[in-house]
C-alpha cells in the first residue's frame, strides 16, 4: 500500500483496524502468545495511523471521508439534491487532537494490560471488547454525522459496561456496570430522540448541513436540553455523576484508563454540539454560565466527595469528576464571551485553550494514576488504603510514577496539569477572579488529598504482609513510564505544545463556517 | 389532530417509561422501563418518516408519487439492534447480580454506596 | 425433566423449516423486506426452539458454543472484509464494488416494474449474508449462555 493510498483511508483505517482486530480476537487469540500479538500489534497500528492521521490534518486542513461513495472526498454526490446523504468522516484540528489523545493513551493501556491481566480467564473476550471500546471512542471523535455518533457512543459504552463487569468481584463490579450501562443507555436514547427532532425539521443527519439551516426553534430547544443532558451524564459531570465513581472504582485498572478517555470523547461531542451543531445561534451568555456552573459544581463537589474516600480508585474517580470541572470551567468562559469579538480576542480563546490543554493532560496523568493505582492493587491485592503502607521500599518506580502524576494532577510546576491550570487560571481571572479563586482553592485541595493517599501508600514502616511483593513487571512499567514522559515533556515545554497543538484545535472548535464549508464545498 | 396521534402516543410512553425507571425498585421492572422508553424513541423515528398515502421506498418498481422516507426507517432498525444488544447485556448483569446478592431490589444492593 | 415426545419431536420436524425460513430472509434481504438482522434472529429462533426442547447438553455438533463463537466473529470478519476490500479495488471503505459489474451478484438493476432479480445489489446480499450468519451465532449464543445458567441453577436447588 503506497503512501497516498494511506494516506487517503488513514480515517477508515483508523475504524477498520481495531474493528478487524476484535471481532478476529475470539477466533485466532486462544493462545497468550497470539492474543497479545493481536492486541498489541493492532493498538500499535492504530496509534500509527492516529499519529500519522493527526499530522495531516494539523498540516493540511480538514479532512473528510465519506464512506460508500466513489472518492473519499466525494460529500455531496450531484444526485442528492445538496444534502450529504452518506456517512462522512469530518475530521478537523478538534477531532485530530483529541485522536491523538486515544492512541497514546490506548498504546499506553494495551502495554500495560500485557501483564496486569493475565491472572484473568477469558482474555480474548476483553481484549474483543476493548478494541471495540477504541474503535469506538474514535469513531466518536472523528464522525461528522449525528446518528453516526449515536452508533459509536453506544459501541463504546456497552463495550466500556462489558470490560467493567470483566471481573466480578462478587458481583460488586457487575452493579458498577450496571449503573454505567443503564445511564449510558438512558443518555443515547435522550441523543437519538434529539437526532430524531432534526431529521424531522431539517431532513439532514450531518452535522455541518444540520448547522448550515439551524433555526433554533422550539424544538431545537428541546432538543439542545436533551443533548447536553445526556452528553454532560456520559462525561460525569455533576448532577449525574453517582456512576462515575462506581464504574471507575470497579473496572480493572487498564480499562479505568480507558474510560477516562471515553467520558472525553463524550465532552467533545458536547463541546462539538455546542459550537458546531448550534453555533452563532446560540445565546452564548447563558449557556456559557450553565457550562460554567456545571464545571464549578464537578470541581467542588468532587474533590469534597474524594477527601473521606479509603478505596483508593474510587478516590482517583472522584478527583476525576473534579478534573472535568476545569475543562467545562474553561471552556464554558470561551462560551460565554464568544459573543464579544474583544474579550475573546484577549481571553477567549486562551480559555478555551485551557479547557482543551486541561483534557490532553488529564488523559495522561489521571491515565498514569489510574494505572499506578492498578499496580498497587496488583501487588497488595487490596484496594483499602488504610491497609496498604511501606510500599516505597520495595516499589520504587511506581511510587516516581505515582509522585508524577499526583504532582500533576495537583498542578505543581514543572508537570503538565501546572502548565494548562495556569491557562485557565489566567483566562478565566480576566473574566471573573471568584472563580479562578475557587479553581485554585480545588487545586490546594487535590494536592492534600494526594498527599495523604502518598503517605498512607509509599511511606512508613514496610508491612509484613507486602514482604513477597515486589516491582510489578516490565510492560506495566512500559505503559506507566510512556504517559509518565509525556507529563514531564509536556510540562517543562508546554508552549511549543499549545501552539501548534492546542491552538489550532480551539480554532477549528470556534470556527463553525469552516467546519460546515469544508462538507459542503465537497461536491 | 389525527395527525399528531403518534407523537401524542411517544409523549405518553415516554412519560411511562422514565416514570417506571425514576419510581421502581427492582432491576427487572427498571429494565422494562428503559425498553418502553426505547419504544417510545423509535415509535418517534418512526413517525417522522411517514408520509401520508406514502408507498413503500422501493426505487425501481416505484409508481409516481409520494415515498415514506426510508431514513427513520434504517435508523430505527439500527436502534431496534442496539437495544436488543442493550438489553440482553442488561438482563445477564441483573442475573449475575441475583446470583451474588441473592436480590433484585435496588435498596437492598448498596455494596458500592458510601 | 425432559420435555413430552411430542414437543421434542415437533422441535425436530420444525427447525429446518425455520432454518430455510431464515436463510430466505437473509438471501432476500435486498428484495424483500428483512435482511440479515432479521432473518439471522428467525435462525436464531430455530436454536431457541431446540435448547428449550432439549437441553443444551443433549444438542451436539453445530449447536455448540465454540461453533456459535466462530460463526459470529466469522460473520463479521466477512462483513469488514467486504468493506475493506474496497480499498483494493480502488474505491472507499464500504463502496459498493460488486454491483454492476456482471460478476457475483453484478447484474445491473432493470428499471420499471420486475418481479426482482436476485442477482444484483452487489456487496449488500454479501453483507446481509455476513449479519445473517454473525446475528444466528450471536443471539444463540446470549440465548445458550442465559439458558446454561438456568439449568445450572436448577440442578443446584
Amino acid at each position: 500500500m503506497s503512501w497516498e493510498l494511506l494516506r487517503l483511508h488513514a480515517p477508515a483505517l483508523l475504524i477498520a483496524v481495531p474493528l478487524v482486530a476484535s471481532f478476529a480476537m475470539p477466533i485466532l487469540g486462544r493462545t497468550k502468545l497470539s492474543r497479545g500479538i493481536i492486541a498489541l500489534g493492532a493498538m500499535a497500528l492504530t496509534s500509527c495511523i492516529a499519529i500519522f492521521l493527526s499530522y495531516t490534518v494539523y498540516t493540511s486542513g480538514v479532512l473528510l471521508y465519506v464512506f460508500g461513495a466513489e472518492s473519499p472526498a466525494l460529500s455531496i454526490p450531484p444526485d442528492s439534491g445538496g444534502i450529504p446523504i452518506r456517512i462522512i468522516f469530518t475530521i478537523d484540528a478538534l477531532s485530530a487532537f483529541m485522536t491523538l489523545i486515544v492512541a497514546i493513551v490506548g498504546f499506553s493501556v494495551f502495554l500495560y494490560s500485557m501483564s496486569s491481566d493475565q491472572r484473568h480467564t477469558g482474555l480474548e473476550g476483553y481484549y474483543t471488547l476493548f478494541l471495540m471500546m477504541i474503535a469506538g471512542i474514535l469513531g466518536m471523535v472523528n464522525t461528522g454525522d449525528l446518528f453516526n455518533f449515536f452508533v459509536f457512543l453506544e459501541i463504546s459504552s456497552l463495550a466500556g459496561a462489558g470490560l467493567v463487569a470483566f471481573r466480578i468481584e462478587k458481583g460488586k463490579a457487575v452493579e458498577g456496570a450496571l449503573k454505567f450501562a443503564v445511564l449510558s443507555t438512558m443518555g443515547a436514547l435522550l441523543l437519538l430522540f434529539a437526532v430524531g427532532i432534526f431529521y424531522w425539521q431539517y431532513d439532514a443527519l450531518n452535522i455541518a448541513a444540520i448547522a448550515s439551516r439551524m433555526q433554533f426553534s422550539l424544538l431545537d430547544q428541546i432538543a439542545l436540553v436533551m443533548l447536553v443532558a445526556a452528553l454532560a451524564m456520559k462525561c460525569g459531570s455533576v448532577p449525574l455523576h453517582f456512576w462515575t465513581p462506581d464504574a471507575y472504582s470497579m473496572a480493572p485498572s487498564s480499562v479505568t484508563a480507558m474510560l477516562v478517555v471515553s467520558s472525553q470523547a463524550s465532552l467533545y461531542g458536547l463541546f462539538r454540539v455546542i459550537f458546531t451543531l448550534y453555533g452563532i445561534k446560540l445565546d452564548w451568555v447563558t449557556v456559557g454560565w450553565i457550562v460554567i456552573a456545571l464545571g464549578m459544581l464537578s470541581m467542588f463537589v468532587g474533590v469534597t466527595m474524594a477527601i473521606p474516600q479509603k478505596d483508593v480508585k474510587r478516590l482517583m474517580a472522584y478527583h476525576a469528576i473534579s478534573q472535568t470541572g476545569y475543562m467545562l470551567l474553561g471552556v464554558g468562559v470561551g462560551i460565554a464571551v464568544l459573543g464579544d469579538p474583544a474579550s475573546l480576542q484577549s481571553y477567549g480563546m486562551a480559555a478555551i485553550d485551557g479547557g482543551l490543554f486541561h483534557i490532553f493532560n488529564h488523559a495522561m496523568y489521571k491515565g498514569l494514576l489510574f494505572l499506578t493505582a492498578g499496580a498497587i492493587i496488583y501487588v497488595t491485592g487490596t484496594r483499602d488504603m488504610n491497609a496498604m503502607g511501606g510500599l516505597g521500599h520495595r516499589m520504587k518506580y511506581t511510587m516516581i510514577f505515582f509522585m508524577i502524576g499526583a504532582l500533576a494532577i495537583a498542578g505543581i510546576p514543572p508537570f503538565n496539569g501546572f502548565a494548562s491550570k495556569l491557562v485557565i487560571y489566567e483566562s478565566v481571572y480576566r473574566f471573573s477572579p471568584v472563580l479562578a479563586i475557587i479553581a485554585m482553592l480545588v487545586s490546594i485541595l487535590t494536592l492534600a488529598s494526594f498527599v495523604k493517599v502518598f503517605h498512607s501508600v509509599f511511606m512508613g514502616p514496610e508491612l509484613p504482609e507486602y514482604d513477597t511483593g515486589r516491582e510489578v513487571p516490565l510492560p506495566m512499567l512500559l505503559g506507566m513510564g510512556l504517559l509518565a514522559g509525556i507529563v514531564i515533556v509536556i510540562g517543562i515545554f508546554p508552549a511549543p505544545f499549545i501552539d501548534h497543538l492546542v491552538a489550532p484545535a480551539a480554532q477549528a472548535l470556534v470556527n463553525q463556517a469552516g467546519y460546515i464549508s469544508a462538507v459542503a464545498g465537497g461536491g | 389532530m389525527i395527525g399528531n396521534l403518534p407523537l401524542i402516543t411517544v409523549g405518553l410512553i415516554t412519560v411511562i417509561g422514565l416514570f417506571t425507571i425514576v419510581s421502581k425498585r427492582n432491576l427487572i421492572k427498571i429494565l422494562m422501563g428503559l425498553n418502553i422508553f426505547e419504544a417510545a424513541v423509535n415509535l418517534f423515528l418512526i413517525s417522522i418518516g411517514y408520509r401520508e398515502g406514502g408507498i413503500a421506498p422501493i426505487y425501481t418498481n416505484a409508481v409516481q408519487g409520494l415515498m415514506v422516507l426510508p431514513t427513520p426507517q434504517a435508523l430505527t432498525l439500527t436502534s431496534i439492534v442496539i437495544g436488543v444488544a442493550t438489553t440482553a447485556m442488561l438482563l445477564a448483569f441483573v442475573t449475575i447480580i441475583y446470583r451474588n446478592y441473592g436480590t433484585v431490589d435496588t435498596d437492598r444492593i448498596r455494596e458500592l454506596r458510601e | 425433566m425432559q420435555l413430552s415426545r411430542i414437543v421434542r419431536t415437533a422441535a425436530d420436524i420444525l427447525y429446518p423449516f425455520i432454518l430455510i425460513f431464515g436463510l430466505y430472509i437473509v438471501i432476500h434481504g435486498h428484495l424483500t423486506p428483512g435482511g440479515g438482522f432479521q432473518g439471522g434472529a428467525v435462525i436464531a429462533t430455530g436454536s431457541v426452539l431446540l435448547l428449550v426442547a432439549f437441553r443444551y447438553s443433549e444438542l451436539t455438533g453445530d449447536l455448540r458454543k465454540g461453533w456459535m463463537k466462530i460463526f459470529e466473529s466469522g460473520g463479521l470478519l466477512l462483513f469488514i472484509g467486504t468493506a475493506l476490500a474496497a480499498l483494493l479495488v480502488g474505491g472507499v471503505f464500504f463502496f459498493n464494488w460488486l454491483a454492476n459489474t456482471g460478476s457475483l451478484f453484478g447484474i445491473p438493476v432493470a428499471f420499471g416494474p420486475n418481479p426482482g432479480e436476485i442477482y444484483t445489489a452487489g456487496v449488500i446480499p454479501v453483507m446481509n449474508l455476513a449479519v445473517g450468519i454473525e446475528v444466528w451465532g450471536g443471539l444463540s449464543l446470549i440465548v445458550m449462555y442465559m439458558m446454561g445458567d438456568l439449568e445450572e441453577g436448577g440442578e443446584r436447588s
